[in-house]
């Protein structure tokens, strides 16, 4: 009899706990308020199963509970009856599905004037490069990683003379322009995540993946790493600021590309080898 | 249909199957120890398996105070919250569920509910034991090796498993690990070779497919997939144990660490993905088969009613076990893998819901029109559908990939697996020990410490994870010892970790006073009888409690009915056993 | 994974040929009584014993398949570059078909309650296994000595990796061929031993079938073959 009572209660405690939970996904600022959209037509289609399978279990306890001379009816199956289930649960789960898809197809096919970005991890910071004039990122190898060097850039590559590099400091991001995160990853498996932004992936060494998206609201958003990278997978934070135009340029001025740098590399190691 | 003339029941041709030639225990170490019996190995899986299944606990326990409590404890660092959270799902997911299911249940079920006097391979299945306790015993040695135990995360994804920035990387913890895998792997085959061809080839005279209980069908099925799947762990951790040893780069790409160029080059960290993910999606049915097949017969035999569309629920295992293979990539969404294989898992992702929800219907429909007695097996039973359906539904946001992106690798994931594979199977292996404790031993489980156990459990249980769904959907990432100073989470989010713990810790307490019940009760429980449930299947129908070695004296049961046959109208008792022939002509409704 | 993906529907296949027969879409509930469970129904009729080593045998091939996998999918990378197959593994190849020939022989023989025929076939056929794993050692050192180290490629990897887990297998059949042989001498040939010298040539022959299998992969041509596939369905 007990089991009845808490099986509704666990729904009506569970309904309750979702509708005035305080803990809900933060705030987006990104284009990718269709996939919140999918996540809520999911967590009604779920809610209304959950629901209705544990009151109907509740309702059966009670109802049908060992008394005294009491028998079970006899019914092997229903072939009618399972038949409409499956139909219907086929369905929910093809109106789950179908929104699913659509907004992947969405998600996978990046917008031709998305401007690239390379994220660049490693144990436990996040770099960054911005295409230069050019708006050409230079080729990068693993294998070209130096202290001199450190995101593996190619210096025989022209196109990557007048890339901006970003090193371990705040990549910033100008509202409104859809951006392709080239991420690339120079030791282990990262994820680059910024859970306002709702996309994220892997950033895999030996190769470079991708995803995109348009920043949508101005503000300062911290950087997560969301794949198990060693013992200091809990602080390897970042920032991405999202500016308005005018901020963005400010910044972007400010900031010294990779020629400039390995020039006054050379000259640091020239005046260290004068004395 | 087909039906039998009162006159040919007599006629019963003696059982056509060849008694399985029995080994003979000559001493206490051969009976007791280095034992053939398929009921003794059981015991054996089932006390290993919970053993190191405490250790996982208390793990779990650690990292809980941590999680709701950081800074408070000084020992656990950072590596050692890695280390525990390696441990405890490797031993869980591996070590207890896997073992428990199949060579725990497995072995003590699968030859007395089939009508066999032991499993067909009582030497091999020995030897299955005692390499699965080696592969224990090397896992239990990496807590005490230099270096410790590995902090790789279950998955032990390279290429930061062999690497010095993971604990255990650059010393023994991940080679132990992986050699205990290996070993694991070896000694399951033995046992998994038995469960399947003992169902194959040992069944009673009468004891078609279609009359098997589906606790059977449940394990039986799970392990062929073992059987397929677990070959894909054993590749991944050859390979991987080449690459740390040998220098091969299979799995490692050109990469620097700290600083410096290691000699490493042009492998895929992808490739041990596929691998692991082959094993690791049908590993999860794996678990959750048996589970099924348990919970339906627990469900069946308390409700007094045979269980609903037992053909749907047999194709239904048939179904889930097959998909199961074909999904294995939803665990890889934003690995960076190719994006347009999403469509395709998400889609088989989603179709796999099919079959499970069918199983759902199928088990409250059964309640429907029952005659539901409210014994501790049938509690934890109710208790399983509802975790279990909590945890499915939120699957089906995993599943479709595109709602994987923002919920991957936070707590939302960890709370899901948790109520879907840790939570739910481990309600009905509680049903399962409850209903079958008085077959095993002769004697009932204490009713109130077992009331205690079910309510603190389950509500425990519930309160644990469902709110950690939330923490996950705020955005926190899991595998963080410390969510330290983040501006999008709020406040509220470290006290709801902190009644997480407290609800962990009470959840935690009431498995000691389950341990105790189990042995308590080994003298001081009610005497049980031979059949205190009153169920049809075999092993109920032993001629002793505890059956015997060889399980059925003189003569091999022979089965003449389903395993469902209750409250039967027109029958006198509201239950007929497999192998009692029955009142003649009883009336048969389609 | 399309190697194990394949092997798997193999298996599938057999599986749901063998679930057709066993009148899965009967209504258990309305049958009872033993005799419509026929008792050739209940059970295979072929000796466990030799369902055991199919079973297992279909464990075997899905490692090796899986092995297959990973091979195919590393391959795909730009650092490939496969080894020269030594000459010797054609010889070896040829010493590994005798042995299993020699098995076949001892199987014909046993069934004609040849027992001193089955005793040669036996020891033949275990003594060109042990010739064989000679060979792959051999092969192993002509490649290491001509600098292709297990380490310089993950061709290489692979080639070492995969010889060495099928002549793990060989080295776990000369066991219960050792015993078997054994048992010729101080055991009557019935059908038990007869069946023991079937199982072992059942798996000597599996195992050449993994071995041509591997051969063919570490040769190229089973990727010479994927790519004239991939032309003529694009």
């Amino acid at each position: 009899m007990a089991i009845a009572v808490v099986l509704v209660l666990v729904v009506v405690g569970s309904v309750v706990f979702h509708l005035l939970s305080p803990w809900w996904w933060t705030p987006i600022a990104s284009n990718w308020g269709y996939i919140d959209n999918t996540l809520v037509i999911t967590f009604w289609i779920t809610g209304i199963v959950f629901a209705a399978v544990v009151l109907f279990m509740a309702y059966c306890v009670f109802r049908f509970r060992h008394k005294e001379g009491s028998k079970a009816a006899y019914e092997p199956e229903n072939r009618k009856l399972e038949s409409w289930l499956t139909v219907i649960t086929a369905i929910g789960v093809a109106a789950m599905l179908a929104p699913g898809l659509y907004v992947w197809s969405q998600f996978i096919s990046v917008p031709d004037d998305a401007t690239e970005v390379e994220v660049i991890a490693q144990q436990w910071q996040w770099s960054y490069r911005l295409p230069g004039e050019d708006g050409r990122l230079g080729k990068s190898d693993n294998r070209l990683v130096s202290l001199e060097n450190p995101l593996g850039i190619d210096p025989e590559d022209p196109n990557g003379q007048d890339d901006v590099v970003v090193e371990a400091a705040d990549l910033h991001l100008p509202i409104d322009k859809p951006v392709k995160m080239l991420l690339r990853s120079i030791d282990v498996l990262h994820d680059f995540y910024v859970p306002e932004f709702r996309a994220k992936m892997d950033m895999v060494p030996g190769s470079v993946t991708y995803f995109w998206f348009t920043p949508t609201r101005t503000g300062t958003f911290e950087v997560l790493c969301a794949e198990l990278c060693g013992v200091g997978h809990a602080f390897m934070r970042g920032i991405v600021m999202v500016d308005n135009e005018e901020d963005y340029l400010a910044w972007l001025a400010e900031q010294s590309t990779f020629a400039q740098l390995s020039e006054a590399q050379q000259v640091g190691t020239l005046e260290e080898e004068r004395p | 249909m087909v039906d039998v003339t009162p006159g040919s029941r007599d006629a019963v041709p003696p059982a056509e199957v060849p008694d399985v030639e029995l080994y003979h225990p000559h001493s206490w170490w051969t009976t007791y120890v280095f034992s053939q019996d398929a009921k003794v190995i059981a015991i054996q899986y089932a006390g290993t398996a919970m053993a190191i299944g405490f250790v996982a606990l208390v793990l779990s326990w650690l990292m809980r105070l941590q999680l709701g409590f950081p800074g408070t404890f000084d020992f656990i660092t950072p590596e050692a919250y890695y280390q525990f959270i390696t441990m405890h799902g490797m031993i869980m997911v591996v070590y207890l569920l896997t073992a428990l299911f199949l060579g725990g249940f497995g072995n003590y079920l699968i030859p007395l509910m089939v009508g066999a006097r032991d499993m067909v391979f009582p030497y091999a299945n020995m030897l299955s034991y005692w390499i699965y306790l080696l592969a224990v015993l090397v896992l239990v040695a990496s807590f005490f090796a230099p270096g410790g135990p590995t902090g790789a995360g279950w998955t032990l994804y390279p290429p930061q498993a062999i690497l010095s920035g993971t604990p255990g990387g650059q010393d023994w913890g991940i080679l132990l690990m992986l050699f205990s895998l290996i070993l694991f792997i070896i000694g399951f085959t033995m046992g998994g070779l038995n469960y399947v061809v003992t169902v194959l080839q040992a069944r009673a005279r009468g004891m078609t497919l279609m009359r098997l209980p589906l606790t059977v069908w449940g394990i039986f099925t799970a392990t062929v997939m073992a059987l397929l799947a677990f070959p894909a762990l054993f590749v991944a951790c050859v390979m991987m144990l080449f690459d740390r040893l040998l220098g091969t780069s299979f799995f490692m790409p050109a990469l620097v660490e700290m600083g410096e160029q290691l000699s490493y080059g042009g492998g895929s960290p992808i490739l041990f993905q596929h691998l692991f993910w082959f094993f690791g999606h049908p590993e999860v049915y794996i678990v959750a088969l048996p589970a099924f097949g348990i919970v339906s017969d627990l469900i069946s035999t308390h409700a007094r009613k045979n269980i609903f569309g037992y053909r749907m629920m047999v194709w239904a295992i048939v179904a889930i076990g097959a998909l199961s293979f074909i999904v294995w990539a939803h665990h890889m969404y934003v690995s960076g893998m190719h994006p347009y294989f999403g469509f395709f898992f998400a889609t088989t992702t989603l179709i796999i819901a099919v079959p499970t929800a069918i199983k759902v219907y199928n088990w409250v429909l059964t309640l429907w029109r029952g005659d539901i007695h409210l014994s501790l097996p049938m509690l934890f039973a109710l208790a399983f559908i509802v975790t279990f359906v909590n945890g499915g539904l939120t699957g089906l946001f995993l599943g479709n990939v595109v709602v994987d992106v923002p919920l991957s690798d936070t707590m939302f994931v960890v709370a899901h697996f948790h109520m879907v594979m840790g939570v739910a199977p481990i309600m009905v292996i509680f049903g399962a020990i409850y209903h079958w404790y008085p077959k095993i031993t002769g004697r009932m489980l204490n009713d109130a410490m077992g009331h205690f156990h079910f309510w603190v459990t389950f509500i425990g249980a519930y309160a644990i994870f469902f709110p950690m769904h939330y923490v996950g959907l705020v955005g926190v990432p899991r595998r963080y010892p410390e969510l330290g100073e983040t501006a999008f989470i709020p406040d509220s989010v470290h006290d709801l970790n902190a009644f997480i713990t407290v609800a962990a810790l009470i959840v935690g307490f009431a498995q000691m006073v389950f341990l105790f019940n189990l042995f308590w009760s080994l003298r001081y429980g009610k005497e049980a009888g031979g059949n205190p449930w009153r169920a049809t299947t075999l092993e109920w129908q032993t001629p002793q409690t505890p059956p015997a070695h060889g399980n059925w004296g003189k003569e091999l049961p022979v089965v003449y009915r389903w395993a469902y046959d209750y409250s039967v109208p027109g029958a006198p008792q509201d239950f007929i056993a497999q192998n009692d022939p029955g009142p003649p002509n009883l009336p048969r409704h389609a | 994974m399309s190697v194990i993906l394949v092997f798997l529907l193999v298996i599938a296949g057999i599986a749901g040929w063998w679930l057709s027969q066993q009148r899965l879409m009967s209504k258990p509930w309305l049958e009872h009584g033993p005799d419509v469970a026929f008792a050739q129904e209940d059970v295979t009729g072929m000796p466990t014993a030799k369902i055991g080593l199919g079973v297992f045998l279909a464990v075997v091939g899905a490692l090796f398949a899986l092995f297959a996998s990973a091979y195919f999918m590393r391959m795909e990378l730009s650092d490939w570059q496969a080894p020269p197959v030594p000459r010797l593994l054609w010889l070896n190849t040829g010493i590994l078909f005798l042995s299993s020939v020699a098995l076949h022989c001892a199987v014909l023989a046993s069934r004609n309650d040849e027992i001193r025929t089955t005793r040669l076939a036996l020891i033949t056929g275990g003594l060109t296994a042990l010739a064989f794993l000679a060979g792959q050692l051999l092969a192993w050192r002509e490649l290491a000595a001509a600098g292709y180290f297990v380490d310089s490629n993950p061709a290489n990897g692979f080639f070492y990796l995969l010889t060495g887990m099928h002549g793990l297998h060989i080295l776990g059949g000369l066991v219960a061929l050792a015993l078997t042989t054994y048992r010729t001498w101080t055991k009557p040939l019935d059908g038990r031993l007869k069946l023991g010298v079937e199982l072992c040539a059942m798996y000597w022959h599996f195992l050449l079938f993994i071995w041509v299998a591997v051969l063919v992969l570490l040769a190229g041509w089973a990727s010479d073959f994927i790519d004239i596939c991939r032309q003529l369905l694009s």
